[in-house]
C-alpha cells in the first residue's frame, strides 16, 4: 500500500494542491487570496492532466528525425515519447488560467474603488446596510 | 463558395467572436448595430443550417471537422436533433435580447463603454453556441470559458449603477472557475481511461472500462462541474445575484440562454458520453438529479415569495424553473426527455420576455425594480406591461400559454413514471408560483401609483421584442406541435434511438 | 339556417368580439353600453342554432388546430352543452342590459374595463359549454377564473383586494393541484379526453380506484362550491351585483357543475360511477353541503351573503344529481342546471336593484319596501319559489327529478334531504318577502327607479313561470343526455 502511494506521489501532490486551494477560497475573507487559491486550484489540475500525459522512459514529445537534410528527414522509429495531448491542452487551460485570473483582479480593483474595502465580510455588511435602506448604489 | 453551407457550424460559432472583436476596437456607437447583424446572422445560419441538417443529413448527426482533422483527432462539431433545438432557442433569443439591449442599456451603462460591452455580448453568445455544438469534450470546457468569462464581464459592467453587481460578479466568477475546472478534472480522468476526448468515441470506449473507479470520479466531476454551470441545487447559489444586479439586458440575455445551454450540456453529458454504462445514467438521474430537482422547485419559489424586489424575484423563479427542466430530465424517460427540452425552449421565451418587459418598466420608474417602485405601472404603461403579464401567465401555466404545455407535459411524464408524490410538489410549487406573480399584478395594475397617473413612455424598442416573445408564447402555446416534436426527436436521440 | 359549426364559430367570436370592441368606445359610454345586450342577442341566437342541431341528431364541432400530438383544440357539443349553451347566452342579454343600469345608477369607475371583462367571461363559458374534449374544457375553465378576477376586485379596496386573492388561491389553488393530475390521469389511462356518450373510462380505469378519481374532480372543481371548497363564492360577493348575478349565479358555478356533470357523464359515464359505486361517498358530502349552507343562509343578514349560500346549497342538488348517476337525477341535474340559473338570477337582480334603488343591503332592512317596490319583490317571491320547488314555477320539475333519481337509486335519506332543504329553502328566502309585504318600515326610505334594474328581474322571474309550461328545448335535451 505505501508502495503504491508512493509510486503515486504527483497524484498525492496533486490532491493536495487541490485541496488547499479550495480551502482557500472557501474560508478564505480577503479577495486577492480567494483568486490565488482559485490559482492554486487551476494549477492541481495542470499538474494532474501532465502526470496523466508522462510515459515511463518517454521523452519530450517532439519528433526526432534520423537521416540528413538532403535525402529527406523522416521520423525515426523506436522512440518511447510521452504523450503530447496533455499539454496541448493544459496550455488551453493555462491561458484560460490566465484570464480568469486577470478577470479577477480587475474586479477586485473595481471593487475596492467602489466599496473602499477587499475583505469579504465587511463587503458584505455594507450589502446588508444598502439592501436595508433599499439602495442600489 | 457554394461550399459555405457545409461550413455552417463553424460559420454560426465563429461569426458572433470575430464580429466580437470589430465591435470592441470600433467606436461605441456601432456596437449595437454589429450586435444585431452578428447575431441576426448567426439565427438565419442556424435555420439554414437546420434545414440542411433535415435535408442532405436527413436527420441524423451531422458532423463537421473543424480545421479538416477528422475526429477523433480532430475536433468535431455535431448536430443532431437535440442540437438543433437548444441552436434555434439561443440564436433566436440572443437575437431578440440584442434588439432590446440598447434601448435596456440607456439607463445603466455609459454609452461610451457599449462597444466593449456588445464585445463581450457577443462573445457570451458565441461561446454558448460553440458550447453546444462541440463535440470534443474539452473544446467545451474552452467554450464554457468564453462564455463564462464574458458574462461575468457583462454583470460586472453593471457596476457603476449597482455595485453589489460587482461583488456578484466576483463570486460568479469564482464558483464558474471551480465548475469549470471540477468538469477539467472529469474530463482528465476519463482521458486517462480511454485515450481519447471526443464524445462519440468516448461513448463507445467507457463502457469498455467501466468496472474501473475512475470512470466513476470523472462522471462525478464533470457532472458536478456543469451542474456547477447550469445552477442546479445547491450549486445555484451566484445565480439570484449576478441576475439579479446586473444590467437588465445582461440578465435578459443570460436568464434567456446562458444557463439553458449547461442544462444542455448537462444532458448530453449523462446520456451521450455515459450512456453507453448500462444502468448508470438512469441511476444518478433517479437518486441525484430528482432530489436536486425538487429542492430547487421548492426554495426558488419559496424565496421569491419572500422577495421584495422585482428582479431579485424572477432570478429566484428561474431556479425553480431550473429545477422543474432537470426534474424532466430526471425521469430518465422519453416522455420527461422531451418535457424537459420543451420547457427548455418555452421558458427560455418566458424569462426573455419577462426579463424585457420588467426592464421597460422599471426604466419609465427611475429604474428601480423593487415593488413598491413599481407601484402603478401596469395602467401607465400598457403596451409594455400588458407583454409582461403574458409572459408572467406563461410562467404560470395559463392554458393557451407555452407555459401550461410544458406543465402539462412534465406532469403527465411524472405520472407515467409513477412518481405521484413528485406531482403534488410540482402541483403545489406551481400554485405557489401564482402568489408571487400576483403580488406583481396587484402591485402593477390595483395599487395607487407614486407619482401621479399619467401615461409614460413606451420605447418601441423594448415592447416591440417584448411583444414578439409575449405572442410567442401564445403561438407555441396554442399550437405546440412545433416545440413537441422537436423536443421529442432530440429525446429520442439521447435515449439512443436515432444515429 | 347557420351551418352549426359557423354557429359555434359566431357564438363563441360574438361575446370575444364586444370584449375587443368596448376598449374603443370607452369615450362613448352610450354605444359601448349597447354593445353587450348586441352581442348577447347575437350569441344566443347562434347557441339556439347549436341547440337546434343537437336536437335534430346532429353534433356540431369545429376543430380550431392541433395542439400536440393527440391533443386538439376542438369544440364538439353535446346534448349537456347545448343546454349550458343556451343559458350563459340568453341570461347574458339580461345581465348585460341589467348592469347597464346597475353601474350607472351607482355611478361606478372602471366601467369599460368591467364590460370587457365581462364579455370575456362569457365567452370562457360558451367556450367550456361546447369544449370538445376535456382539456379544452381546462383550459377555458382557467381562462374563466382569470378573466373574473377582475371583475371581482373590481371596487379595489382593500377588502375586494383580499377577496381577489382568496377568490384566486381557491380556484387557481384547487385547479393546478387537483383538477390537472385528474385530466392527465384520464388521458393516460383511457388514451383520449374527448368526450362520449357511456364515458371513455369503463374498461379502461381499475373500479378501485374511480372513487379516488372522482375525489380529484369533485374537489378540484372548485367552481362547483362543493363543501370545502366554498369559500370563495360569499368572498366573491364583494364585487358589483351584475357580477354575482350573471357570473357567481350564472357563469362562473355553472361552469362548475356542468364540468362535474360532464365529467361523469361523458367522461366517466354514469352507469360506470353508479356500478362501481364511486360515488356514494359524493352522495352524502352534497347533501350536507346542501343542509349545511342552507342553515348558514338563514343566519346571513346581508342579502347577498344569503344568496351566496344558498348558491352554494343549489349547487350541491346538481353535484348530487350527478352522484346519484341514475337516469332521472342526471336529467334532473341537467334540468337544474336551467331553472337554478333563470331563479337565482333573479334573486340577485331583485337584491341589486333594491340597493341601487333604495341603498339597502340587509334583510333586516327590507320592512314594508314591497309596497314602495312592488315589481322587484313580486319577482323575488317568484324567483324563491322556483328555488324551494312549488309549482308552477320551473323548479318543481327539476326537484322532482331529482328526487326520483334518489328512489331510482333506493336513496330515501336522500329524498328527505331534498325536502328538508326545501323547508330551509322557504325560511330564508321568503323571509325578505315577508318582510317586505307583511312588516312595518323602520324607517322612511327614499326609492329612486331605475327601470333597467327592475326590468330584467321580471323578465327572468317570468321566464322560470314559462319554463314549466314549455321548458323546451331544455326536456329534450336532458333525455338525449342520458341516451344509451
Amino acid at each position: 500500500m505505501l508502495d503504491q502511494l508512493l509510486s503515486h506521489w504527483n497524484y498525492i501532490i496533486v490532491v493536495l494542491l487541490m485541496m488547499i486551494g479550495l480551502f482557500i477560497v472557501i474560508s478564505s475573507m480577503n479577495l486577492v487570496k480567494k483568486l490565488i487559491g482559485l490559482s492554486l486550484f487551476q494549477t492541481s489540475v495542470f499538474l494532474f492532466y501532465i502526470s496523466l500525459g508522462k510515459i515511463e522512459g518517454g521523452t519530450a514529445p517532439i519528433i526526432i528525425t534520423s537521416g540528413h537534410g538532403d535525402h529527406g528527414s523522416y521520423p525515426s522509429h523506436d522512440i518511447l515519447y510521452s504523450n503530447p495531448l496533455p499539454h496541448v491542452l493544459i496550455l488551453t487551460a493555462i491561458v484560460v488560467g490566465v484570464a480568469t485570473t486577470a478577470l479577477g483582479l480587475s474586479l477586485v480593483l473595481r471593487i475596492k474603488a467602489s466599496f473602499n474595502s477587499i475583505e469579504e465580510d465587511e463587503i458584505l455588511a455594507e450589502k446588508r446596510v444598502m439592501k436595508s435602506e433599499g439602495r442600489s448604489s | 463558395m457554394i461550399d459555405w453551407i457545409k461550413h455552417l457550424p463553424a460559420i454560426i460559432v465563429v461569426l458572433p467572436l470575430l464580429v466580437a472583436v470589430i465591435a470592441a476596437l470600433l467606436p461605441a456607437r456601432f456596437g449595437w448595430v454589429l450586435a444585431l447583424l452578428a447575431t441576426a446572422g448567426s439565427s438565419l445560419a442556424s435555420v439554414v443550417m437546420m434545414t440542411d441538417f433535415m435535408t442532405r443529413w436527413a436527420g441524423f448527426r451531422m458532423s463537421y471537422h473543424l480545421g479538416g482533422w477528422a475526429p477523433p483527432w480532430g475536433i468535431e462539431f455535431s448536430v443532431d436533433h437535440a442540437t438543433a433545438l437548444v441552436i434555434m432557442v439561443i440564436s433566436g433569443l440572443g437575437f431578440v435580447a440584442t434588439m432590446s439591449s440598447k434601448s435596456l442599456f440607456a439607463n445603466e451603462i455609459s454609452s461610451d463603454d457599449l462597444g466593449r460591452v456588445y464585445g463581450a455580448w457577443l462573445l457570451t453568445f458565441g461561446g454558448l453556441l460553440g458550447l453546444v455544438m462541440t463535440a470534443d469534450a474539452f473544446n467545451l470546457f474552452v467554450f464554457f470559458e468564453i462564455s463564462s468569462l464574458a458574462s461575468v464581464t457583462l454583470v460586472a459592467m453593471g457596476g457603476g449603477y449597482d455595485k453589489r453587481a460587482l461583488i456578484a460578479a466576483f463570486n460568479y466568477l469564482i464558483i464558474g472557475a471551480i465548475g469549470a475546472t471540477f468538469y477539467v478534472i472529469g474530463v482528465g480522468f476519463c482521458y486517462a481511461m480511454t485515450g481519447t476526448l471526443n464524445m462519440l468515441d468516448l461513448a463507445v470506449r467507457l463502457p469498455e472500462v467501466n468496472d474501473q473507479i475512475p470512470v466513476y470520479i470523472g462522471l462525478a466531476f464533470m457532472v458536478t462541474g456543469v451542474m456547477v454551470k447550469a445552477a442546479i441545487f445547491p450549486m445555484h447559489f451566484w445565480l439570484p445575484p449576478s441576475y439579479g444586479h446586473a444590467p437588465m439586458a445582461v440578465t435578459t440575455l443570460l436568464a434567456a440562454v446562458a444557463t439553458k445551454a449547461s442544462l444542455y450540456i448537462l444532458v448530453r453529458v449523462l446520456m451521450t458520453i455515459f450512456g453507453g454504462i448500462d444502468t448508470l445514467p438512469q441511476l444518478i438521474l433517479q437518486w441525484v438529479l430528482i432530489p436536486l430537482s425538487l429542492m430547487a422547485i421548492l426554495l426558488g419559489t419559496i424565496l421569491a415569495i419572500y422577495e421584495r424586489d422585482a428582479k431579485l424575484m424572477l432570478a429566484q423563479s428561474s431556479i425553480a424553473q431550473i429545477g422543474y427542466i432537470v426534474l424532466g430530465f430526471g425521469m430518465g424517460s422519453l416522455a420527461g426527455l422531451q418535457a424537459g427540452f420543451i420547457h427548455i425552449a418555452n421558458h427560455a421565451m418566458i424569462k426573455g420576455g419577462m426579463f424585457i418587459g420588467l426592464g421597460g418598466l422599471a426604466m419609465a420608474v427611475a429604474g428601480k425594480t423593487k415593488l413598491n417602485d413599481l407601484a402603478g405601472v401596469g395602467r401607465r404603461m400598457p403596451f409594455t406591461a400588458t407583454g409582461f403579464l403574458i409572459c408572467g401567465l406563461s410562467l404560470i401555466g395559463l392554458p393557451l400559454t407555452a407555459g401550461f404545455i410544458s406543465k402539462l407535459y412534465l406532469i403527465t411524464a411524472v405520472i407515467e413514471a409513477g412518481y405521484w408524490q413528485i406531482v403534488a410538489i410540482v402541483l403545489f410549487s406551481s400554485a405557489l408560483s401564482v402568489i408571487y406573480l400576483w403580488r406583481l399584478i396587484e402591485v402593477m395594475w390595483f395599487t395607487p401609483s407614486n407619482s401621479g397617473d399619467g401615461r409614460l413612455p413606451e420605447q418601441v424598442m423594448i415592447y416591440a421584442p417584448l411583444w414578439i416573445l409575449a405572442l410567442a408564447n401564445i403561438w407555441f402555446g396554442i399550437s405546440a406541435s412545433t416545440i413537441t416534436e422537436m423536443s421529442y426527436g432530440a429525446a429520442q436521440v439521447l435515449m439512443g434511438g436515432m444515429t | 339556417m347557420i351551418a352549426p359549426s359557423h354557429a359555434i364559430i359566431l357564438g363563441l367570436a360574438a361575446p370575444l368580439a364586444v370584449a375587443l370592441l368596448t376598449p374603443f368606445l370607452g369615450k362613448r359610454p352610450q354605444l359601448r353600453d349597447v354593445l353587450g345586450p348586441i352581442g348577447g342577442v347575437i350569441t344566443f341566437v347562434a347557441a339556439l342554432q347549436v341547440a337546434l342541431a343537437v336536437i335534430a341528431g346532429d353534433t356540431p364541432e369545429w376543430l380550431v388546430v392541433n395542439i400536440s400530438s393527440g391533443l386538439d383544440l376542438s369544440f364538439r357539443v353535446t346534448a349537456l352543452g347545448a343546454i349550458f349553451g343556451l343559458v350563459a347566452s340568453g341570461l347574458w342579454i339580461m345581465a348585460a342590459v341589467y348592469s347597464v343600469g346597475y353601474m350607472r345608477g351607482t355611478n361606478e369607475d372602471n366601467q369599460t374595463r368591467f364590460a370587457a371583462f365581462y364579455a370575456i367571461a362569457v365567452h370562457a363559458a360558451l367556450a367550456i359549454a361546447w369544449s370538445g374534449n376535456l382539456l379544452v374544457l381546462f383550459i377555458f375553465y382557467e381562462v374563466l377564473t382569470f378573466s373574473t378576477y377582475p371583475l371581482v376586485i373590481h371596487k379595489q379596496n382593500a377588502e375586494a383586494i383580499r377577496a381577489g386573492r382568496l377568490y384566486m388561491g381557491i380556484l387557481v389553488g384547487t385547479s393546478l393541484m387537483l383538477l390537472l393530475p385528474a385530466v392527465v390521469w384520464v388521458w393516460l389511462t383511457a388514451g383520449t379526453l374527448d368526450f362520449k356518450q357511456g364515458g371513455i373510462l369503463s374498461g379502461q380505469l381499475d373500479p378501485a380506484l374511480a372513487p379516488w378519481m372522482l375525489a380529484l374532480f369533485a374537489f378540484g372543481i372548485g367552481k362547483s362550491a362543493l363543501m370545502p371548497i366554498h369559500r370563495w363564492l360569499p368572498a366573491a360577493m364583494v364585487a358589483p351585483t351584475p357580477v354575482s348575478a350573471l357570473l357567481h349565479a350564472v357563469a362562473v358555478v355553472k361552469a362548475g357543475v356542468f364540468t362535474m356533470l360532464t365529467v361523469v357523464v361523458y367522461i366517466f359515464g354514469y352507469d360506470f360511477v353508479a356500478e362501481t359505486g364511486a360515488s356514494t361517498w359524493l352522495i352524502w358530502l352534497a347533501s350536507f353541503t346542501i343542509l349545511a349552507s342552507s342553515v348558514i343562509a338563514i343566519q346571513k343578514d346581508d342579502i347577498k351573503a344569503r344568496l351566496a349560500y344558498s348558491t352554494i346549497s343549489q349547487l350541491s342538488y346538481i353535484v348530487l344529481g350527478a352522484a346519484l348517476a341514475s337516469e332521472m337525477a342526471i336529467k334532473g341535474a341537467g334540468l337544474h342546471i336551467v331553472m337554478h340559473a333563470s331563479a337565482k338570477i333573479t334573486l340577485f337582480f331583485c337584491a341589486g336593484a333594491i340597493y341601487v334603488s333604495a341603498h339597502l343591503k340587509k334583510v333586516s332592512d327590507l320592512n314594508g319596501l314591497g309596497y314602495q317596490m312592488p315589481m322587484v319583490f313580486i319577482a323575488f317571491f317568484l324567483g324563491a319559489l322556483s328555488i324551494i320547488g312549488i309549482p308552477p314555477l320551473g323548479g318543481s320539475w327539476s326537484k322532482f327529478l331529482l328526487m326520483a333519481g334518489a328512489a331510482e337509486r333506493g336513496m330515501m335519506l336522500v329524498i328527505l334531504v331534498l325536502a328538508v332543504s326545501s323547508l330551509l329553502n322557504v325560511w330564508y328566502l321568503l323571509e325578505p318577502v315577508m318582510r317586505g309585504f307583511f312588516m312595518t318600515p323602520k324607517q322612511d326610505v327614499k326609492v329612486s327607479y331605475h327601470p333597467l334594474v327592475v326590468i330584467p328581474p321580471i323578465v327572468t322571474a317570468l321566464l322560470s313561470v314559462v319554463l314549466f309550461f314549455v321548458p323546451w328545448p331544455f326536456s329534450t335535451l336532458i333525455s338525449m343526455m342520458v341516451m344509451p
